[in-house]
């Protein structure tokens, strides 16, 4: 853990921008007065050149990398990756992540006060979408003076967002690295959700998402929604791998229904935590936006047509024993780009750990990142900035 | 080792592709040909398996796509390419008639290079010592070597003629890419490396 902290971009105090005006989200309703609460590392430079943007995934938020006081045991997502000489280096980029609208950590969303109820927005907070994220992370830009990011990096839902951002503001970006992602869901993958979202909206405690004012929390589905969701970012080699068929007990097996397997237990501990820490209504929220997300949908299916305003230069990275997002989804992603004659890396790393793979630190995984890096950072001209 | 002397294949390849087309590059490994060929303002993609290699094409700015090529090429269009290349990989594919084949559906023109099989040295040594022959082109035993489809000059335009592909130029070279007139009066025999340069009938 110290090692780590040497290597880490420290002390990370959030920051949170307010914006008065109005944004007309995709779904046709609109937001106004909201907050949008960022981490950032490292420098920005003298033109503002060396600016990434790091977009989180479904149960992720703006705390990126670092930690927020000394006894911090809750280390940014992917500091693995963030951080002085990581691939995504602070020495070199100045990195933002921003919680996206709709989340509970500091950005407005259901949890948050309606102004004009004086009450938490609960289920009256309007449906967002990856699109409506981008044009709000957007702002967020503008706000901090970045006109072109120098990459914008996403795993899973937060590649989407990596790509959207290619399509929607294409004179704004120099580089998307899409990771662990996909163009859209499988009927599979919102089978998936929806069972997620129905287990939390079936619980009693729920009260149609106005939990807030009935001093309740819906943590019993809460829960069975973060452990179905957890079986399918791990695979079964690694379940197999990780738990097996391991008994708590051996010598005493109890025949009833108290957790015995290990993986029982494993996946109820997790499904406590995440229900004692996470806003049922943001996990409803987080997973339409992915059910929702078909740039092709426009385009009579033609992920390639809707591509055709991109012109940066895209990363792509899957890995193979990821089900959730399969490497076939990525090969989608690739062709869009190189249909429109795009520059594209597409690596398929080879690994064991299944979706959550993106976050861990596998050698070809790494390799690959801190290569296309640091092309990122001598091509974009933040390095010659640098050597002034 | 020198470029020119580990790969003699690539200056007759760059030679033969024409300015400002587009490339795919098959079994790319670092990127070196489609980066020799970005002076030539050639758009290009490569194709590559093996993880060490993706940044090493990286580091060469050079596009690259892992995919194993024994699943074919379903990810490229018809004709969405000017040229496709394989050089020295077809011995090792596990389908090279599908592949050749694959090749030309979404290439105009194809490339490839491989190991003659029938040059003098390697005839001689499977002749008089009995053995599977090792050299500079194919330096593995034959339980371990990933070279599974060697073929001779003279198969692999049988193979032509029977698949309808049109040769469209032909060299032998040395390991030097050095030619001669032996070379040229004798390809089968004193070539060891052959280049083809191909489309459909």
């Amino acid at each position: 853990m110290n090692s780590k902290k040497n290597h880490s971009v420290g002390i990370i105090t959030p920051q949170t921008l307010h914006f008065d005006g109005r944004v007309q989200l995709k779904s046709g309703d609109s937001l106004e007065n909201f907050d949008v609460v960022y981490e950032s590392y490292g420098k920005l430079n003298s033109k503002n050149t060396n600016a990434i943007l790091i977009c989180h995934a479904l149960s992720g938020d703006h705390h990126a990398a670092g930690y927020h006081n000394t006894d911090d045991t809750h280390i940014g997502w992917w500091d693995n990756l963030i951080g002085p000489g990581k691939p995504i280096d602070t020495n070199r980029f100045f990195v933002i992540c921003t919680n996206n609208v709709g989340g509970f950590q500091g950005s407005t969303g259901p949890a948050s006060n309606n102004p004009s109820t004086n009450q938490p927005y609960g289920p009256d907070f309007p449906m967002v979408t990856v699109e409506d994220w981008v044009t709000v992370q957007s702002m967020v830009a503008d706000r901090l003076k970045i006109d072109v990011w120098a990459a914008v990096i996403g795993g899973s839902l937060g590649g989407m967002q990596a790509m959207q951002w290619s399509i929607d503001y294409p004179s704004r970006i120099k580089h998307s690295c899409i990771i662990a992602s996909t163009p859209k869901l499988s009927a599979q993958n919102i089978a998936f959700n929806d069972v997620a979202r129905q287990a939390i909206r079936t619980d009693s405690e729920f009260y149609d998402g106005r939990y807030y004012e009935k001093n309740t929390v819906p943590s019993r589905g809460l829960r069975v929604a973060r452990m179905l969701g957890h079986i399918t970012y791990l695979s079964d080699d690694l379940m197999a791998e990780k738990f097996g068929r391991n008994l708590r007990d051996i010598e005493n097996i109890g025949f009833n229904y108290n957790p015995e397997f290990e993986v029982e237990s494993y996946l109820r501990y997790q499904g406590d935590r995440f229900s004692q820490s996470f806003d049922a209504n943001t996990y409803l929220l987080m997973t339409k936006a992915l059910d929702y997300y078909d740039p092709a949908q426009a385009h009579g299916g033609d992920l390639s047509h809707a591509m055709a305003p991109a012109v940066c230069d895209f990363l792509v990275i899957s890995f193979t024993s990821d089900w959730r997002f399969t490497v076939e989804r990525s090969r989608e992603i690739v062709k869009a780009i190189h249909d429109n004659d795009l520059n594209v890396t597409y690596a398929e790393i080879t690994a064991t750990q299944g979706h959550d793979a993106f976050l861990l630190e596998i050698p070809d995984y790494l390799n690959v990142f801190t290569a296309y890096m640091d092309q990122v950072y001598e091509c974009t001209g933040i390095k010659s900035e640098d050597s002034l | 080792m020198d470029q020119k002397i580990k790969r003699p294949d690539f200056d007759i390849i760059t030679k033969w592709i024409e300015p400002s087309t587009r490339v795919l590059d098959l079994g790319c490994e670092d990127g070196e040909l489609l980066k020799r060929l970005g002076d030539k303002f050639v758009s290009g993609y490569g194709v590559e398996i093996n993880p060490e290699a993706i940044p090493l094409c990286v580091k060469n700015r050079v596009n690259v796509i892992q995919l194993n090529l024994d699943q074919g090429l379903a990810g490229f269009d018809d004709n969405s390419f000017d040229f496709v290349v394989l050089s020295l990989t077809l011995q090792a594919m596990k389908q090279p008639r599908q592949l050749l084949k694959e090749m030309l559906r979404v290439g105009q023109t194809g490339i490839v290079s491989f190991p003659n099989f029938g040059h003098w040295k390697v005839r001689t040594q499977l002749g008089f010592s009995g053995r599977m022959p090792v050299s500079r082109h194919l330096p593995n035993s034959w339980f371990n070597t990933p070279n599974i489809h060697m073929c001779t000059l003279k198969d692999f335009e049988i193979l032509c003629t029977e698949e309808d592909i049109r040769i469209l130029d032909r060299r032998a070279v040395n390991y030097r890419h050095e030619t001669s007139i032996g070379l040229k009066l004798f390809p089968n025999l004193l070539g060891e490396i052959a280049l083809y340069m191909f489309t459909s009938a």
